[in-house]
């Protein structure tokens, strides 16, 4: 099994890391969360889709098992106080029209992204064009940390639920798109997400050990950074690792390639707000 | 830093006399080190909480000083052991003379 | 297992690495004068207070470290591979149970972490844990 390949680098001097990919189950607080799960029917190259979680030391593991543990929650708990605040010149704030609270949204990201009139959808999109149309407000900055606070905020209300993302009907063009991007080598390094994601998962890629790069647990509480970092500010550091130009993040293409990425995720739980290396 | 800082504390409801108890405590503030330069190769200026403090109905149960090597977010676990009932106050001390706090009560039966 | 070549560039990259660990840090002697501010020169025991870290941090921005010293008035903790070995200070005060904390804390590579308590007795006990820092992950 490829996944275990970490281990044949510490029996070379790295030793006694205890990933815990074999058979560790995912228990936030009492909630049994699906880390595995037979890869849907599109997927042609893999037979078991894996939580980025599985890819993790313990150590690593060990701030999402808690949700005190989890610094991805203070963001959270700001994003409880943004849904509660006027903005904008209707002097309206989101709890104004969302008065069963964020609660509300459960069940949502586990559909997301979706086709909206026509339009591809992701949840940063419903999140300003709502500020934008119904508060008069300005909207966010993609990445910025009120946008990705909002966006975990209503990602944790659909935690533990499987993904779940539509691939047909009106979806079916953009997410033919999303999987072209996928297989596309970009860069000087000229490589596609499946090459470090899909044939070369659970191997070290210098100092990284390579997870299957899915996205249910996004936005994540990234270690390096140590704040939430959003799907397309990924793809995007993914694509310059590549040394290639990047798309933009909220590009029509990042749009579609979170369709795509999204839709390899279907049947692992919604981990929102996971946390990473 | 005085915007954006959001402290959170887990303190367990109730607890018999004398009972030793596990705190959890995490703050939002960047720790900024300095040691990072910015995009002109300036040093960014340190801005870091230098201080935390831990206290029960006004006795004391930690005091830490904080360096720059503390993580982005600070986070603490210590125990205390609880003679009544009673309140903990946690208190933030920022290097820019900001200071952040909050309280538990706790039941002792 | 299956030999391939990027498992033999792995296998390669990991001797390199291990060789690498050998060197003692060159920043030492910032350290050892922190733990001298901080002891006063005092000669420290060992095996009492026990120090919990990680063997490797997948990232060296956020560490988690425990330390247990059981009889400890104050703990230091240091790095000696920082810039500022310093690290934090806690002082445990009446109501204090364990004498034992963690936190989350920066490293900026390999290196020793290091617990110094100053017992009630006024002795000194240490302790120290090598963490190693994977460098040149996927960033950004």
């Amino acid at each position: 099994m490829k996944i275990g390949a970490w281990t044949a680098v510490a029996m070379l001097g790295l030793t006694s890391v205890t990933l815990a990919q074999d058979g560790n189950t995912l228990s936030i607080d009492g909630e049994t969360i699906v880390t595995e799960a037979v890869a849907p029917a599109h997927l042609e190259n893999l037979d078991t889709i894996y939580s980025g979680w599985r890819f993790r030391t313990s150590e690593t593991q060990a701030l999402q098992i808690d949700d005190f543990d989890n610094p991805a929650m203070i963001f959270v708990d700001q994003a409880l106080d943004l849904f509660e605040a006027v903005d904008g010149s209707e002097g309206k704030s989101c709890s104004s029209c969302h008065t069963d609270g964020p609660e509300e949204f459960a069940g949502l990201h586990a559909s997301m992204p979706k086709v909206v009139d026509g339009k591809l959808v992701v949840m940063e999109d419903l999140i300003n064009s709502h500020r934008q149309d119904v508060m008069g407000a300005e909207p966010w900055k993609w990445s910025g940390a009120d946008m990705q606070a909002m966006v975990a905020l209503i990602g944790l209300q659909s935690r533990g639920t499987p993904m779940d993302v539509t691939i047909d009907g009106d979806a079916a063009p953009f997410w033919e798109k999303g999987k072209e991007l996928y297989y596309t080598r970009f860069g000087q390094l000229e490589m596609s997400c499946a090459n470090c994601h899909e044939d070369n998962y659970g191997t070290m890629i210098r100092a990284d050990h390579l997870s299957q790069g899915q996205i249910n647990g996004f936005p994540t509480y990234r270690l390096k950074q140590a704040k939430l970092i959003s799907r397309h500010n990924r793809f995007r550091g993914c694509i310059r690792d590549t040394r290639a130009e990047t798309f933009a993040e909220g590009s029509d293409e990042f749009r579609a390639l979170e369709l795509y990425v999204a839709s390899r995720s279907n049947g692992l739980h919604v981990e929102t707000p996971a946390v990473r290396q | 830093m005085a915007s954006g800082v959001k402290p959170r504390v887990k303190v367990p409801k109730t607890a018999a006399a004398g009972e030793t108890i596990t705190i959890k405590t995490l703050i939002s503030h960047k720790m900024e080190s300095g040691q990072r330069k910015d995009d002109d190769g300036n040093i960014i200026p340190r801005s870091i909480i230098n201080r935390f403090t831990a206290d029960f109905n006004g006795e004391n149960v930690i005091d830490v000083t904080l360096e720059p090597a503390i993580s982005t977010n600070p986070y603490f676990q210590f125990d205390a052991v609880v003679p009544e009932s009673g309140e903990f106050k946690f208190t933030w001390y920022d290097d820019d003379g900001d200071v952040y706090d909050t309280s538990k009560e706790i039941t002792v039966s | 297992m299956e030999i391939t070549r990027r498992r033999i560039l792995e296998i390669g990259t990991g001797a390199f690495a291990c060789a690498g660990f050998l060197g003692l840090p060159a920043f030492a002697s910032l350290s050892d004068d922190a733990i001298t501010e901080f002891t006063g020169g005092a000669e420290m025991g060992e095996g009492v207070i026990t120090l919990t870290a990680p063997e490797i941090a997948e990232n060296g921005n956020t560490v988690p470290i425990g330390v247990d010293a059981p009889g400890a008035v104050e703990v230091s903790i240091f790095a000696d591979g920082n810039p500022e070995p310093k690290v934090a200070t806690f002082n445990f005060g009446p109501l204090s149970a364990s004498r034992g904390a963690s936190t989350r804390i920066r490293l900026a590579r390999t290196q020793n972490v290091v617990a110094v308590a100053k017992m009630e007795d006024g002795t000194f006990q240490m302790v120290s844990a090598e963490v190693k820092v994977t460098i040149g992950g996927c960033g950004g």
